[in-house]
């Protein structure tokens, strides 16, 4: 029963991509009129002008042109043309440290702010206000106090994770269940013990899932850090294609931004069912 | 250029050769190399043939009794002779000592447009290699963040707008920090490209209510799309809207009609023609012929930190327009620059740009040689005139000295000495009238050409 779900999903999901696929062939095969132009005239002019071919690519562009890419995903042509798996090693580079520092400063702090009702009531305005900040707007504040372009993007990765662990934290440590608390505290349990043997596990799906969303956010976040500070990453390669109005490999990028995305989801879902307890 | 060549090969012309000098010719050159060339001899050899060079030069002003001289007595001979009463070696070491790079390793940010041709021909051409020089050249995303970044010193030097480093040494749209400007980068190469739809909107009269783009607000593309709307009686600031837009976007603005047309840097503009969406109305060579439009710009503080680099990089940024100035290079050039490590462009399309024959939208091909051209003196009359366009449309209030302000940032006088040590020949002077839309502009005068514009902001 269950697999035979499975596959019939499998199939509808097959079904739509080949749906899809199809659409957008035929969507962008159409030709245009097209404006006769003197030889001489029209060997100046592109193909969009020239055969009215339209100015979206088709799949089988798309295909062409990441079958290109995937053969040789690490070449190194100079600072400013490198490998889609060069671009996509240093936008991860860049989520893990920022991430990473997010997690370090979240966590700690999200338990202290959840221990005490006062500092979780006094810090609330500030989270609430900080919390919905985009990214971009940080980035030129952070361009020009830091006055270093990598770590402004790192810097902006760890500010935009932050908000989502903290609140998770904060909420997940309030309402761990006071029969446990009680209980440990009968028994004479300490605060640091108390701390990580019973709050903690008891709180640590909650945290996760802060952590969950804010991985997702990180990875948000670089494509627009990288496309406005350039140099290196996958947003930098959206950029620049963009720059030479290279529709197909900016749709390359959104295919590997989300295939990316998804994966590092994933993990992080993984840990959360690690951690998961039955009530 | 062939001041790296050996002085004493009778067959050598002194006065042309290849890039890298290690060719008899620029074809030669071509054969051999594609499109890179590494300088094999040591630093010093290289000095030591500068030097010999300008001696051999300095001695024998007419080519063809050099070449004479040394058929009849030889190479060795003409040396050992020419060290007798010129101590070579000495001259050699002094030069050496001026030149050595106190920082090798740089870094120079560019926007990809054919504006930045000098400074990104130079790496993959070998220009700064051939000064001494491991240059990176670095794109970026926008005028605003290769502002930050060479104020961040991660660049060292950029290419830059050229009312930028006024801008900047002014402290308008940003802290005041002192820039100055070693050489211009191109000349003319803009250009007024409008919707397709608006082809027979040709009179600037009937553009009341347009969307316009501009790459900065600091920009001579700013400038010059204000003057033309002017000239011809509109208000830029209450008539038309102005927009800043990164180039990249513009095309894609058009072709959603989101903007009525724009006055964009080039390869922006044939590249909106080359994709059918756009066409061109006027090259801005129309507006001013030899017009600057970007600029070569490094802070004070690199300059004094590290004095060597920056002539050394100058050199070769003056010694890279040079090449780009002859109209027989442009072609190999856009090859050279076209790849996505530099602009990142179709080479058809930079073709167009750099040759001057290009497709213009309207089913017509037209020529124009000086469409872009390439000349690095930075005269300082330049830099007055940007100054009273500043004023006009309020971006500076109150008095200005322009002179003060132009000599500062312009350093035409160090680049006049630059070029003289390099064989070349700069102007005499530094200060130059010329006529923008037929309206004569004195330097000397910039207040009485700020009051004779009718239309301006109202301060």
């Amino acid at each position: 029963m269950n697999s035979s779900l499975r596959l019939r999903a499998g199939l509808v999901s097959i079904a739509l991509l080949a749906a899809f696929l199809g659409i957008w062939h035929l969507a962008t095969r159409s030709t245009a009129p097209v404006a006769t132009m003197s030889p001489e005239y029209a060997k100046l002019m592109g193909l969009t002008a020239t055969q009215g071919k339209s100015a979206m690519p088709g799949p089988l562009d798309v295909g062409a042109k990441l079958w290109e890419h995937l053969k040789r995903p690490f070449y190194d042509n100079g600072p400013n043309d490198k490998g889609l798996g060069i671009q996509l090693a240093y936008s991860i580079a860049r989520v893990g440290t920022g991430y990473l520092l997010a997690v370090l400063v979240a966590i700690p702090l999200g338990f202290l702010i959840g221990m005490s009702p006062l500092l979780s009531k006094a810090l609330d305005p500030f989270i609430q206000v900080l919390k919905p900040i985009s990214p971009l707007a940080w980035m030129p504040l952070a361009l020009y106090t830091i006055k270093d372009s990598s770590v402004s993007a790192i810097f902006v990765i760890f500010i935009c994770s932050i908000w989502p662990m903290l609140l998770n934290t904060v909420f997940g440590v309030a309402s761990v269940r006071k029969e446990w608390i009680n209980v440990a505290r009968t028994l004479e349990v300490g605060t640091v013990r108390r701390a990580f043997t019973v709050i903690l596990p008891a709180a640590a799906p909650t945290i996760l899932t802060g952590m969950r969303i804010s991985i997702g956010i990180a990875w948000l976040v670089i494509v627009a850090a990288e496309m406005l500070v350039g140099g290196t990453g996958i947003g930098y390669f959206v950029w620049n294609e963009w720059n030479n109005l290279s529709i197909t490999n900016v749709i390359i990028a959104i295919l590997l931004i989300g295939i990316v995305g998804m994966l590092l989801d994933q993990i992080l879902a993984r840990f959360t069912r690690m951690v998961t307890f039955p009530e | 250029m062939s001041t790296f060549d050996n002085p004493f090969d009778p067959d050598r012309n002194l006065r042309a050769g290849c890039v890298c000098g290690q060719h008899q010719s620029a074809a030669e050159h071509e054969q051999a190399t594609a499109l890179r060339c590494d300088p094999v001899e040591s630093e010093e050899k290289r000095y030591e043939g500068v030097v010999a060079s300008a001696v051999m030069r300095a001695m024998f002003p007419q080519d063809v009794a050099r070449r004479a001289f040394l058929k009849s007595v030889g190479a060795s001979t003409a040396l050992a002779a020419l060290s007798q009463f010129f101590p070579l070696k000495t001259a050699t070491e002094v030069f050496a000592q001026a030149g050595a790079p106190e920082k090798k390793d740089l870094k120079v940010g560019f926007i990809p447009i054919t504006c930045a041709t000098p400074i990104i021909m130079a790496a993959p051409m070998g220009f700064y290699a051939k000064h001494g020089l491991n240059v990176e050249v670095v794109k970026t995303a926008g005028w605003a963040v290769i502002r930050d970044k060479t104020i961040n010193k991660e660049y060292d030097a950029a290419h830059m707008l050229a009312p930028m480093p006024i801008a900047i040494s002014l402290g308008l749209g940003a802290n005041a920090i002192p820039f100055a400007v070693p050489a211009i980068e191109n000349i003319n190469g803009q250009g007024i490209v409008l919707a397709t739809k608006h082809k027979d909107k040709r009179d600037p009269k009937d553009w009341k209510g347009l969307k316009f783009a501009i790459p900065f607000d600091y920009s001579m593309h700013n400038y010059l799309l204000r003057y033309y709307l002017a000239e011809h009686g509109l208000d830029p600031d209450t008539d038309v809207q102005l927009r800043s837009v990164p180039p990249p976007e513009m095309v894609a603005n058009l072709r959603a009609d989101n903007i009525d047309g724009f006055l964009a840097p080039d390869n922006i503009c044939q590249r909106a023609i080359y994709d059918g969406v756009g066409f061109m109305h006027l090259l801005s060579k129309e507006i001013w012929d030899g017009h600057p439009c970007c600029s070569f710009a490094a802070s004070r503080e690199f300059i004094t930190a590290a004095p060597n680099s920056f002539a050394a990089l100058t050199r070769a940024i003056v010694d890279a327009t040079a090449y780009a100035s002859k109209a027989e290079n442009r072609k190999q050039i856009a090859e050279a620059i076209a790849p996505a490590n530099y602009i990142n462009a179709p080479v058809t399309v930079l073709e167009q740009v750099l040759t001057g024959t290009y497709a213009d939208g309207l089913g017509g091909v037209k020529t124009d040689a000086k469409r872009v051209d390439f000349d690095p003196f930075p005269w300082q009359s330049f830099a007055v005139w940007m100054l009273t366009q500043m004023k006009r449309w309020g971006q500076i209030k109150g008095d200005v000295d322009y002179k003060a302000v132009a000599e500062q940032v312009y350093l035409a006088t160090d680049t006049k000495k630059l070029m003289t040590e390099m064989g070349l020949s700069p102007p005499a002077s530094s200060y130059k009238s010329f006529a923008v839309m037929g309206k004569n502009f004195d330097p000397a005068k910039p207040e009485d050409y700020v009051a004779s514009f009718k239309i301006r902001k109202q301060s």
